[in-house]
């Protein structure tokens, strides 16, 4: 089992950036309008901000970092760490922390390095960030998390269109030798075709098969380059593992559930979510939803639930539970504390 | 698990449109005007927080009426 506890960190801010651009579930005329209503009340997503072409995560993730370091008054030459999660980098290679370092004007003293990791991917980013940190060797650490997932995306596909948004967050962390943050960590392989790109990678290179359309059922046309989504697997992997990953968290870290503040899921479909709410038997008011303005917004979705919905609560001390879970598959979640996190008003650029 | 005329409550309140007493057994749920593709999502919710079963897309695949889906979660129930 995958549990560690890391000691001498704590997260100090969290900021975020979304595009400017909305898309509004209720325009959406792909589909009838009892599906459309029916759409928007199970998933709970009304609109979502979808980013022009020509814009990358990085973009993303860069704006809201440097928001962050300005609030926070870090002095740039002592952050030592850059670490990238996403599924959406701005090119193969080089990896995208490496040209944020660069472009957030950071020493080349920082360690900087990529992880592809999606819905889970902020708290698998937060424990290699916490692990490192917890060695003493480094001071102070940003974790970028973040995902243009609408370019892999046509509204052609009903299945995939109106869920995902874009979004990317900055995560302040730094070391403190009273911080402690509590990790479960799981995998899946076996259940990889839930949510894939089948072509662009090594696996199967682009060809002229590629971009061809599929009509695979009413109102679902996508070619091999789209993103692929078998939502009735992930829901069903979802409301069984997720609620099951949090219950050994729990056992792990010794701490009352009832006494968590905070539970900041993945954001990925507000039926999904209030079924593992409901299994977890957690009270509405602990469990915020940024889905209804941005969407899925994949590896940045639970530092946005926190900046959009909790920036005043979390300025004062707060006990939190995270948990992502999605493709791979790949689900984790971590218990930690905090004293005051930095929070800054989301950023549309 | 209770009886299917409870289980046929439940789901006639889950789907809009439905009128309360017109779902039989032998209903084939995916003919029903009214059916969508995100009822299914609502029948693996609704499975997990009434019965405490896990029901996969497969399970549901593999059934054609509301009698089929009942006999999936009460087997496991």
């Amino acid at each position: 089992m995958a549990f560690f506890a890391a000691t001498g960190v704590r997260i100090k801010g969290i900021a975020a950036a979304v595009p400017k651009g909305i898309e509004d579930n209720r325009d959406y005329d792909k589909i009838s309008e009892p599906e459309r209503n029916l759409l928007i009340k199970t998933t709970g997503i009304a609109t979502r901000h979808v980013a022009e072409k020509g814009t990358t995560t990085g973009d993303l993730c860069q704006v809201a970092a440097e928001k962050l370091i300005t609030e926070l008054k870090w002095d740039k030459s002592e952050i030592d760490l850059v670490i990238f999660v996403s599924q959406s980098p701005d090119h193969f290679l080089p990896a995208t922390s490496i040209l944020l370092q660069h472009k957030l004007g950071l020493p080349k003293t920082t360690a900087a390095f990529d992880i592809s990791l999606g819905c889970s991917g902020y708290v698998y980013g937060l424990s290699v960030i916490s692990g490192m940190l917890s060695t003493g060797g480094f001071r102070k650490a940003l974790l970028l998390a973040g995902d243009i997932s609408t370019h892999a995306m046509t509204p052609d596909d009903k299945s995939t269109w109106p869920l995902f948004g874009d979004a990317g967050t900055a995560t302040a962390i730094e070391h403190d030798a009273d911080g402690k943050i509590f990790f479960n960590l799981q995998s899946d392989g076996s259940g990889a075709n839930a949510i894939i790109i089948p072509d662009g990678g090594l696996r199967h290179p682009i060809s002229d098969k590629t971009y061809i359309n599929e009509e695979v059922e009413k109102g679902v046309v996508r070619h091999r380059r789209n993103l692929w989504l078998n939502g009735l697997d992930v829901f069903n992997f979802s409301v069984r593992e997720a609620p099951a990953n949090m219950k050994a968290l729990i056992e792990f870290a010794k701490i009352n559930a009832g006494d968590v503040d905070h539970f900041i899921f993945h954001q990925a479909n507000l039926l999904m979510n209030e079924t593992i709410r409901k299994k977890l038997k957690i009270p509405v008011e602990k469990v915020p939803y940024s889905l209804p303005a941005f969407g899925n917004t994949s590896s940045a979705s639970i530092p946005l639930t926190i900046v959009a919905n909790l920036q005043k609560q979390a300025q004062s001390p707060q006990k939190w539970i995270f948990s992502g879970f999605g493709v791979g598959l790949s689900w984790a979640s971590c218990y930690l504390e905090t004293d005051s996190i930095v929070c800054p008003e989301v950023v549309y650029i | 698990m209770e009886d299917i005329a409870v289980f046929i409550k439940k789901i006639e309140g889950e789907i809009d449109g439905l009128t309360p007493g017109t779902l039989t057994p032998d209903a084939k749920f995916r003919d029903l005007p009214e059916w969508s593709s995100m009822h299914a999502l609502i029948l693996i919710a609704l499975s997990e927080t009434e019965y405490d079963v896990s029901i996969s897309g497969e399970d549901l695949r593999g059934c054609k009426t509301v009698q089929d889906i009942y006999n999936v979660i009460s087997s496991r129930s």
